[in-house]
C-alpha cells in the first residue's frame, strides 16, 4: 500500500512539473502549447539513451531539461509570428513530429519496441526507501520549480508576460518585443517539461513512443483547467485530482464485472472528458480560482 | 523635429482608407487631426506607428526614414501612441498597467530577475514613485488597485494616456483621448497635455470633441477620404467652405 501510495505520488508529481510549465505558457502568457508532450518525450528519451550511456544521472536530467529548451526554440522563431489558434496546430504538430521521428529512427530509440530497463534513480537502495528517495527528489525538484515560477510572476517579467497576455499589440506599443518574451517562456515551460520526462522515464524504466501521444498534453490542460489557469497552486491540485481520478478510475473495473481492459481504457477517457465537461460547466475559474480572480 | 508623412496610401481589399495622405507635423509641438468617420485617421495612425504597413509613400521622423522600424523600435525611438478602443491589460490593475509600461526594466529579463535581484528592487522602487506620480496625474488614485478592466471607459482612456506618458516618450499620439471622459476632468487633462508641452513632450490628437482640440492645439489638420483636406490654425481652418462642406455635411 505504501508502495502505491508512493508510485502515484511520484506520477501526481510529474504531472505537476508539466502543468507548472503550461501555467507558464499558457496561464501567464497566453500561449496556446498543445505540443508539451513532445518536451515531456524529449526529455526522457534524452536521460534515458545518456544514462544507459554510462552518464550519471545529473547529466542526464540535465542534458534532458537542455534538449528539450533547445528544442523550444526554432519553435518560438518560426511560430510565434502566428496567432494563437495556428501556434496550436503548429505545437500540436511538433509533438506529433517527435513522436514519429521517436518511432523512425529504430537505430537510437528502438522504434515500437521501446527501451526496458532504464536504471531507477536510488536503486541501490532496499525496498520502499528507494521509492521514497525518488519521491523527495521529484517532491524538491517541484518545489523549486513552483518558486521559480512564482517568483518570475511576481516580477517585472511576469507583468509583461501577463500583459501579452491581455493585449499584444499594447505591449507592442509601449516598445517591448513579446517574441523575445514568449520565446522565454516557451523554452523555461519546454525545460520543465523535459525534466518532468526524465523523471517518468527513470522511474517507470521502460519508454516507448506511444506514451508520448497528444492526450498526455490534454492531461496537463484539464490538470490547469481545473485547478485554475494561471495559478501556481491550481497546478498542483489540478494534477494531484486528475492521477488521483485516473488511478481511481482503475478499480471501476473491480465494482462493475464483465468490462475488458480494451473497454476499460475507453470508458476511462469517456470519464475523464465527463470530469472536465463538470469543471467547465460548474467551476469555470478552476478549483483555486484563475488569473481572472484576485 | 518633424513628422513628415509623404503621400501615404493604404487599401483595406477595395476600400482606399487613405489615399496619397501627406503631412508635415512639428514633432514638438501640439497637433490636432479631425475628419468625419471613416476619413483615415486611425489608419493614418496605425500606419505611423507601424501597425499597418504602407501600400506606398514614406514616414520621416527628424528627417530619417523609419518605414522599417517594428512598433516596439518606433515606440523606443520616443513615439508612442494610444488606441481608439482601449486596450488595457484588463486583468492587471492600473498601477500594474502603468509599472509595465516603465522602459528598459533589468527584471524584464530572466537572467536579470535571477541573477541581480538588488538591481531589479532598486528599479522596481523607482518606478513604483513615477507610477504614483502618473496615478496623481491623471486622477486614477481611487482606482489604483483595481483590474484595469473594471474601469469605465473613460477611465480607462486616461490609463492609456498614462501608459504611454511611462515610455518617456518625445511624442505622443492620442487617439481620441477624451472619449467618455466626464468634461471637468476633460478640461484638468487638456491642461496637463499643456503642461507636458512645455516639457518637451509633442502631442498629435486625433478628436471629436471639436470645442476641446481646438482650445488646446494651435494647429490642426482635418482629414476627408483618407486625404489631408486643410491644415492650418483652428479658426481659419474651420471656416474653410471646403471643410465645412465635408465635415458639417455642408451645412453652413
Amino acid at each position: 500500500m505504501e508502495a502505491y501510495l508512493l508510485a502515484i505520488g511520484i506520477i501526481a508529481l510529474i504531472y505537476v512539473l508539466l502543468s507548472l510549465g503550461l501555467t507558464l505558457q499558457y496561464g501567464l502568457t497566453g500561449l496556446i502549447n498543445f505540443g508539451h508532450v513532445g518536451f515531456f518525450a524529449i526529455g526522457a528519451y534524452t536521460s534515458t539513451l545518456l544514462v544507459m550511456n554510462g552518464a550519471p544521472f545529473i547529466v542526464g536530467f540535465a542534458a534532458a531539461a537542455l534538449l528539450a529548451g533547445i528544442a523550444a526554440w526554432p519553435i518560438g522563431l518560426v511560430a510565434l509570428r502566428l496567432r494563437d489558434d495556428y501556434f496550436a496546430i503548429v505545437t500540436l504538430g511538433f509533438s506529433e513530429v517527435v513522436r514519429i521521428v521517436l518511432t523512425s529512427e529504430r537505430w537510437l530509440t528502438q522504434g515500437v519496441q521501446g527501451i526496458p530497463g532504464i536504471p531507477r534513480l536510488f536503486d541501490s537502495l532496499k525496498g520502499t526507501t528507494g521509492q521514497l528517495a525518488t519521491f523527495a527528489t521529484v517532491l524538491v525538484v517541484t518545489i523549486a520549480a513552483a518558486w521559480m515560477i512564482r517568483r518570475i510572476a511576481g516580477s517585472p517579467f511576469g507583468r509583461i508576460i501577463e500583459a501579452i497576455r491581455d493585449n499584444e499589440e499594447a505591449v507592442q506599443a509601449l516598445g517591448k518585443d513579446p517574441p523575445r518574451f514568449k520565446i522565454q517562456v516557451l523554452v523555461v515551460g519546454a525545460a520543465l517539461a523535459g525534466i518532468a520526462g526524465a523523471f517518468y522515464a527513470h522511474y517507470i524504466t521502460y519508454i516507448v513512443p506511444e506514451q508520448y501521444i497528444p492526450l498526455v498534453t490534454f492531461y496537463v490542460w484539464m490538470a490547469v483547467i481545473m485547478g485554475g489557469v494561471g495559478r501556481v497552486s491550481g497546478a498542483v491540485v489540478g494534477s494531484v485530482i486528475l492521477v488521483a481520478f485516473l488511478e481511481g478510475s482503475r478499480f471501476i473495473r473491480d465494482v462493475i464485472p464483465g468490462i475488458s481492459a480494451v473497454d476499460m481504457a475507453s470508458i476511462r477517457i469517456g470519464l475523464v472528458g465527463l470530469l472536465l465537461i463538470l469543471f467547465v460547466l460548474y467551476r469555470p475559474q478552476g478549483l483555486m480560482g484563475d488569473y481572472t480572480k484576485r | 523635429m518633424t513628422l513628415e508623412i509623404r503621400d501615404i496610401s493604404k487599401s483595406f481589399g477595395g476600400f482606399k482608407a487613405l489615399d496619397g495622405m501627406t503631412l508635415t507635423i512639428d514633432s514638438k509641438g501640439l497637433f490636432g487631426i479631425i475628419g468625419p468617420n471613416g476619413a483615415g485617421k486611425s489608419t493614418l495612425f496605425s500606419v505611423v506607428s507601424g501597425f499597418q504597413h504602407a501600400d506606398s509613400g514614406e514616414i520621416r521622423m527628424d528627417g530619417k526614414v523609419i518605414d522599417k522600424l517594428s512598433p516596439p523600435e518606433r515606440a523606443r525611438a520616443g513615439m508612442v501612441r494610444t488606441f481608439q478602443v482601449p486596450r488595457e491589460f484588463s486583468h492587471l490593475t492600473v498601477r500594474e498597467n502603468l509599472m509595465a509600461a516603465a522602459p528598459g526594466q533589468a527584471g524584464e529579463s530572466l537572467v536579470g530577475l535571477f541573477f541581480r535581484p538588488g538591481q531589479v528592487r532598486k528599479e522596481e522602487a523607482a518606478i513604483a514613485e513615477k507610477v504614483a506620480t502618473t496615478i496623481e496625474f491623471l486622477r486614477l488614485g481611487k482606482v489604483a488597485d483595481v483590474p484595469s478592466g473594471k474601469l469605465s471607459g473613460g477611465q480607462k482612456k486616461l490609463l492609456e494616456l498614462g501608459r504611454a506618458l511611462m515610455v518617456d516618450p518625445t511624442l505622443i499620439l492620442l487617439d481620441e483621448p477624451f472619449a467618455g471622459v466626464n468634461p471637468v476632468l476633460i478640461g484638468e487633462i487638456m491642461e496637463r497635455i499643456a503642461e507636458l508641452n512645455t516639457r518637451g513632450i509633442g502631442f498629435v490628437i486625433i478628436e471629436h470633441d471639436l470645442q476641446a482640440l481646438t482650445r488646446l492645439v494651435p494647429r490642426l489638420a482635418v482629414m476627408d477620404r483618407g486625404r489631408l483636406l486643410a491644415e492650418g490654425a483652428p479658426a481659419a481652418v474651420l471656416e474653410d467652405p471646403v471643410v465645412r462642406e465635408a465635415y458639417l455635411g455642408g451645412a453652413s
